[in-house]
């Protein structure tokens, strides 16, 4: 790899890997982030790795492993180009088959093709399916074509021109126009304007000129992968941003500050740093510009405050991870005491798009306060689990069941968590709302990093709330008393109330703490703590009360307030229960109708998920 | 030279004051927990809220806030007295021993706690610590563990080498001192000098926050 030591170097190798690469000739991609990691994605890669080799095709063959693509419930996917066959749900035996089929003939495996849950009829190309149709995949399009191990990937798909741009064509000030005209809100959470806190940051006085530039990767909301699946599959598009960021601030030195429980991300990100540095697009004198920048990593420690600017912060400089009070704010003194500009990984993968681009092209998507893409993290009760990119201002009602799919096992929707631990639940009938920052917020939730967690009729939002403040109890710093006292006492009256324990007052009592906690406490965690509470309350509040007054749990999850029993006339006495259950508290003769034992019995539900004639009863 | 507004009263401090020293400038009593003159500021008990005219989304912690020009500040609006009136009442369910707290809750008349007692015996202001780092020089104790696990410790829990024995942590801390009906607290609240009976006793009511003895008065 040699140094490039200006943009015409640059240019030069682009055109030279592009026209190297095998266009139309038959390529097999298959994605390998954690998620398909986790469903074997290595071993499928290395099957197809041997089955090219064993039937000769290796060199025409080429065989390219990229990060995660976004549909994680049909992960590991293989797919075939030119054509874009996609396959589903691959194992390392089927490969032998795809490459018979689809490769050395151009017959397809019926049996692994996607299924439309809402038609029933089989699709065979990856641009035809609605989950990708109807995206607007900006930033997520780029990961189905890179192997993350090679930024010639990235250099083929356009990759460091923008960066080649800012730096030869472009001043500090008109770069920081541009952001800001293209109307890019933070996409960490709390969508403050980008291109105000790079403006900010770059006049703030420095007594011997240092500024830094963070990059917050520490995702910490449960259920959100957005920030890994960049990382993981396309961390030059962070990198390239950050670059470009530095030389508007005027910094020389960034941050990329990643949890330590993205291992697979450390280590890409690092690989690919590695390789900008060959290529000399970090470190000194960047494409002969005369620009010196160079990036490190820093790994959190396994706390979620620590995605708390201040937080992060903090912990960076070797102290304890806690947040401080923003009068004076990160931008005008943050690490070291130095302007420090803190930015989430989506927000920097933005950059090189609206450097490119422009600001008008950028600020034509999206809503009049909320512009660009978002790409949220669709999980929960939803067919299509996976990552999707789509404008601001789509309805959440498109989301859901458009592109997710909708509810499976023909369940009825129940309620959308939107933001993790500091965003809301929101019902049904919201369902018809734009999806945006202000929108949100209005509603008692908020856009958070983009979580979104689908939840059915089968759901408990009573259970949802003491989840979320669970979660906030174990993460929050501890510093100040109403976080670390109040949550605690929440979590206390929302167990009580799953147990059947709960008095008359508690949801009033519930509602006081979560508005002085609001009112009171020190960093945004302990503000938006009581989202989760107080938008069931306010929108589920018939479950509430169920649980307090009839000691009754709706939905059927609770522990405390549910029994298993069998329905004699459905059971057959399979005794497939029986066998199953831990405890073993379900007894009864071979074909007679079985019992449970409610004194063992733990409702763990592994009877009901057995029995295969619907003869156990959850009451 | 800064000016700014606290309960309708215009003050004029010197740039880099907090809002609680600008108040008691002018007399305006705002309670405390966390704060100790002469240490630095760290805002954890959220005691001193006050409300800034106009912001509508939060209170600010009156002890870390510098003063701006133009700001209006209520030390004393009923969404502030709520507020610290909560913040007391899980300090006195997590220390009820502490004399200091009772007094602050009979200041605030709180006549229930509503919150399981869970005596932790300390309120992790971190006086001890910023007295020990700051003005003793030492730094031998610190925070250690997070969330309701977080106390103050030492490194590796040895007896830091630091520590000269000067016995200053247990001087400055606010909850050390026992409450006379320490052993005999009722529901969490000691019962001594309770505020059941809101009696005027000042002529003109200024509406500061001082408590006036045991016959209260009408501020909370």
């Amino acid at each position: 790899m040699k140094r490039l030591k200006s943009v015409g170097e640059l240019e030069k190798l682009r055109k030279k890997i592009i026209s190297k690469s095998e266009r139309g000739q038959k390529r097999i991609v298959t994605s390998a982030g954690t998620c398909g990691i986790a469903r074997g994605a290595i071993e499928v890669a290395q099957a197809i790795s041997k089955e090219l080799r064993k039937k000769g095709l290796d060199r025409e063959v080429s065989l390219k492993v990229t990060g995660c693509q976004g549909f994680c419930e049909i992960e590991p996917m293989v797919v075939i180009y030119p054509e874009r066959i996609l396959y589903q749900r691959v194992s390392a035996e089927d490969i032998p088959e795809i490459i018979a089929q689809s490769i050395m003939d151009n017959q397809l495996v019926e049996r692994l093709l996607y299924t439309d849950p809402a038609t029933g009829k089989k699709i065979a190309h990856e641009p035809d399916l609605t989950f990708f149709k109807k995206q607007t995949r900006h930033l997520l399009d780029s990961n189905r074509m890179i192997d993350p191990y090679n930024i010639d990937d990235y250099l083929a798909l356009g990759g460091y021109s923008a960066l080649a741009k800012a730096l030869s064509r472009m001043k500090p000030k008109e770069i920081i126009d541009e952001v800001k005209n293209s109307g890019l809100r933070g996409r960490g959470g709390a969508g403050f304007p980008t291109g105000k806190k790079w403006e900010s940051c770059r006049v703030a006085p420095s007594y011997d000129g240092i500024r830094y530039v963070i990059c917050n990767a520490d995702e910490g909301d449960p259920g959100a992968f957005m920030d890994r699946s960049v990382l993981e599959g396309n961390p030059h598009s962070i990198i390239e941003g950050m670059i470009i960021g530095a030389f508007a601030i005027s910094s020389h030195t960034g941050y990329v500050y990643v949890r330590n429980e993205y291992p697979l991300a450390v280590q890409n990100l690092g690989i690919a740093l590695d390789q900008a540095r060959k290529y000399g697009l970090l470190g000194q004198n960047i494409l002969g510009s005369g620009f010196d920048f160079d990036i490190h990593i820093s790994r959190g420690g396994g706390a979620f405050i620590c995605g708390e600017s201040t937080a992060l912060v903090a912990s960076l400089e070797g102290k304890m991870g806690e947040p401080r009070p923003k009068h004076i704010h990160t931008v005008v003194q943050g690490l070291n005491g130095r302007p420090t500009n803190l930015n989430n990984v989506e927000t920097w993968a933005n950059v090189p798009l609206i450097i490119n681009n422009g600001a008008k092209w950028y600020s034509k998507i999206g809503t009049e306060h909320s512009k660009g893409t978002k790409i949220f993290s669709l999980v929960g009760k939803i067919n299509n689990t996976g990552l999707v990119e789509v404008p601001m201002g789509i309805s959440l009602r498109e989301i859901v069941y458009d592109i997710g799919g909708g509810i499976p096992n023909g369940k009825k929707f129940k309620a959308v968590q939107t933001g993790g631990p500091s965003g809301g639940c929101l019902p049904e009938k919201l369902l018809d709302l734009p999806v945006d920052f202000d929108r949100l917020s209005e509603v008692g939730s908020m856009m958070g990093s983009g979580g979104m967690i689908v939840m059915d009729e089968d759901t408990c939002m009573v259970d949802v709330a003491k989840y979320f403040i669970k979660f906030l109890t174990e993460e929050s710093c501890g510093k100040c008393v109403p976080c670390r006292e109040g949550l605690d006492r929440m979590l206390d009256l929302l167990t009580d109330i799953t147990e059947g324990k709960a008095r008359p007052g508690d949801v009033e009592l519930l509602e006081e703490l979560g508005t002085m906690i609001r009112e009171t406490s020190l960093c945004a965690l302990g503000r938006t703590s009581a989202n989760p509470v107080l938008s069931t309350i306010n929108y589920f509040r018939d479950e509430y009360d169920a649980h307090i007054k009839d000691k009754r749990c709706p939905a059927r999850v609770c522990k405390g307030l549910i029994t298993f029993s069998v329905i004699k006339e459905n059971c057959n006495g399979c005794t497939r229960c029986a066998k199953v259950c831990p405890q073993a508290a379900v007894k009864g003769e071979k074909k007679k109708a079985h019992k449970i034992n409610q004194e063992l019995c733990i409702k763990c539900g592994l009877c009901r998920d057995a029995c295969k004639f619907e003869a156990i009863l959850v009451s | 030279m800064i000016e700014l507004t606290i309960d309708g009263i215009k003050a004029r401090v010197e740039e880099g004051t907090t809002v609680l020293e600008a108040a008691k400038s002018l007399g305006i009593i705002i309670p405390t927990l966390c704060y100790y003159p002469g240490l630095s500021t760290y805002g954890e008990c959220r005691v001193c809220m006050v409300e800034v005219k106009g912001k509508k989304s939060s209170l600010e912690a009156s002890c870390t806030m510098p003063v701006e020009s133009g700001l209006e500040i209520i030390t004393n609006s009923s969404r502030v007295k709520k507020a610290r009136k909560l913040v007391v009442e899980l300090l006195i369910s997590s220390c009820p021993k502490s004399k200091k707290l009772q007094d602050l809750a009979s200041m605030m008349a709180i006549n229930k706690v509503r919150f399981r007692i869970k005596e932790k015996n300390c309120i992790l202001c971190g006086r001890c610590i910023r007295y020990c780092k700051e003005q003793m020089q030492s730094g031998g104790i610190g925070f250690v563990g997070r969330g309701t696990a977080r106390r103050v410790g030492t490194a590796f829990g040895a007896m830091p080498a630091e520590c000269r024995h000067c016995g200053g942590c247990e001087w400055v801390c606010p909850v050390c001192e026992l409450a006379c009906n320490a052993n005999n607290l009722v529901d969490g609240l000691c019962g001594g000098c309770q505020n059941l009976a809101l009696v005027e006793t000042c002529e003109i009511c200024v509406k500061c926050s001082e408590a006036v003895g045991p016959r209260g008065h009408k501020a909370y």
